[in-house]
């Protein structure tokens, strides 16, 4: 009877799980669908599911109109550049918050989260024209330095977390041993870290390759990520839905890739020290 | 080489003054233990002298150099923790050579010096291990094999045996004991265990609240302890101390008497009491007895002796190893007593 009652129970909850797994995955999929549909089936009512006529003509012309791969190669530019540099200012910072505190250094991380808590439209007027002045609108160097910047308080908190696991008296170990505080940290934190530094990065490089306020706004077509590249097709001319999901599943197949590859690595680092 | 000395060390956290101002000199290749209950500051001391801490004042002076404001990396001295604190990520082998490998030794005189430490420390089996599949005794060996294998100006110890068990703890007190002594190199130990602290120390260094009590040899202490605090706290069981009356009879605020320098018998001279409870070890029977004008008075009798709760007995205290101390609890040295 007991044993009867855990299997249903057991059926419930994976049916339960699927689905809702389906419709956290629905958007996704009906993109990807939409993509394969000739613009009029986009638009059908009721909507198809399976049974269209499918094409690969959308990929075809997206690719004609606008130049996919020099979009990504922005993308990957901006994505890995600013979460390098942001990596080199964040390890640091968490490094000595995280064992050589103070006692503002816990104002200081909620002061800095608080600048995330800010609209960005708020500070677009000013910083578009500091860009402008400075010259670097429509550059990928301006869009590495901002999005670093913006995403900063996310990387210095996430390592700050993980570096916290850390006993220090390993860090302590390394001092008595002769190492400077460089080679400690390139020797013995970052190894210790890894899974914390691993998800922090895949984490931001995704942030950062979504990033559509700054990368649309900052951007005319040199600089231009894949963010762009979607919003070209909703243009004034009208709203092409197959041919703006040809270009968004272009857009987020490298990173759907990347994400795939790294799952175990990503889960790993965002639960790290949750258990021990 | 490697003498040590402390002018005037103080350290705060804040407002609260851990350490009010040490001075102490630590003489070249001696076994000095730090000893004292828990939060009187011997381990924030060593951790002063490795330079994990800063001083908030004085000097910390190695071979005649102040290193006070050098970081600990460059201060030429190695140190096991409590914790062992390895490298967990490392083989035995690379935690053993990590200090000498970043110093920029040369690979084959890394290997050399790796593998004699841990012949010496019968770690060569385990070379290839992470510190996670050795047990708490091994891990210990390898932090030890860490210090000694740079060769440093001192060793410094906190409460490295803390965390094995009795028998382990033992035998490498034995083997630390071993090993200093063949090597000779300066070495500071911290401990609150203070059989430790007799069994190791060339010199023990009393502390509490932050102050050194006294510094001497075990056996100095144990037998002229200048003050109340150094009195109970070495030796075991602890010092009886007997105020009143019975003290001023000797011209002392206090006298205290050692358990063991006790003379037990049904009706010998001495104080009378009554046995409140007894304790056979078989070597030895340790005695709780309720004596009037006292708070109760151990004493240790040797061998098996017939007394069981109940009892009367009589109590004589050695005169000559009685010890008398003034209102301040400081030792009254001069024996004549009046």
């Amino acid at each position: 009877m007991a044993r009867r009652a855990s299997v249903t129970r057991t059926a419930t909850i994976t049916v339960v799980a699927w689905l809702a797994g389906f419709v956290v995955f629905f958007p996704i999929l009906w993109m990807v669908l939409t993509s394969f549909k000739t613009e009029l089936e986009a638009f059908s009512m009721p909507p198809k599911f399976l049974l269209f006529k499918w094409t690969t003509e959308n990929y075809a012309v997206v690719q004609e109109r606008s130049d996919y791969l020099a979009h990504v190669w922005n993308s990957v530019a901006i994505a890995f550049g600013s979460v390098l540099v942001s990596m080199l200012i964040a390890i640091p910072a968490a490094w000595a918050m995280a064992f050589a505190p103070t006692e503002r250094t816990r104002g200081t991380l909620l002061w800095m989260l608080s600048t995330k808590m800010m609209p960005p439209v708020g500070v677009l007027v000013p910083i578009y024209l500091i860009y402008r002045d400075l010259g670097l609108l429509d550059t990928r160097l301006g869009l590495i330095a901002l999005l670093c910047l913006g995403n900063l308080p996310i990387v210095v908190w996430m390592l700050y977390t993980y570096f916290k696991e850390i006993p220090q008296g390993i860090l302590e170990a390394s001092r008595m041993d002769g190492i400077g505080p460089v080679r400690e940290v390139i020797f013995v934190l970052a190894p210790m870290a890894l899974p914390g530094i691993a998800s922090t990065i895949l984490l931001n490089v995704i942030l950062a390759w979504n990033e559509a306020f700054w990368t649309l706004n900052l951007t005319t077509s040199k600089a231009a990520p894949l963010t762009a590249f979607i919003a070209s097709y909703s243009s004034p001319e009208g709203l092409f839905w197959a041919k703006l999901s040809a270009a968004s599943t272009l857009a987020i197949a490298p990173i759907l890739v990347l994400g795939w590859l790294s799952q175990r690595q990503l889960v790993r680092g965002l639960t790290f020290g949750a258990v021990k | 080489m490697g003498s040590i000395r402390l002018e005037g060390i103080r350290k705060a956290f804040g407002s609260t003054t851990v350490i009010p101002g040490v001075d102490l000199d630590i003489e070249d290749g001696t076994f000095v233990v730090f000893v004292g209950p828990s939060g009187c500051g011997k381990s924030t001391l060593l951790r002063l002298i490795a330079g994990l801490e800063d001083v908030s004042g004085g000097r910390i002076i190695i071979d005649g150099k102040d290193v006070a404001s050098l970081p600990a990396a460059k201060r030429g001295l190695s140190m096991v923790f409590q914790s062992y604190a390895l490298y967990p990520h490392m083989t035995v082998r690379s935690n053993i050579g990590f200090g000498l490998k970043m110093a920029g030794r040369p690979r084959d005189e890394v290997k050399r010096k790796v593998d004699a430490v841990s012949e010496v420390l019968n770690l060569s089996a385990l070379l290839d291990r992470k510190p996670g599949e050795l047990s708490g005794g091994q891990r210990q060996r390898v932090a030890i094999g860490r210090a000694i294998v740079r060769e440093p100006k001192a060793f410094l110890f906190d409460e490295p045996l803390s965390n094995l068990d009795a028998a382990l703890r033992v035998q490498m007190r034995l083997e630390i004991a071993r090993l200093q002594k063949s090597l000779a190199t300066t070495t500071v130990y911290v401990t609150h265990d203070q059989v430790e602290a007799m069994t190791l120390a060339d010199k023990i260094v009393v502390l509490n609240a932050g102050r050194v009590e006294q510094v001497g040899a075990p056996l100095e202490l144990y037998t002229s302890p200048a003050n109340l605090f150094v009195a109970g706290f070495i030796g075991s069981p602890r010092m009886n101390f007997v105020s009143g009356d019975l003290a001023a009879q000797l011209g002392a605020t206090t006298i205290g008497i050692r358990p063991e320098h006790m003379l037990v018998s049904r009706d010998g001279p001495g104080w009378r009491g009554t046995v409140a409870a007894a304790e056979h070890l078989g070597s030895d029977t340790f005695l709780y007895i309720d004596v009037p004008k006292t708070d109760g008075i151990t004493a240790r009798a040797v061998g098996e002796l017939g007394l069981k709760p109940g009892d009367d007995v009589r109590l004589a205290p050695d005169p000559a190893r009685t010890h008398r101390f003034d209102a301040q609890g400081h030792a009254v040295r001069a024996r004549n007593v009046s």
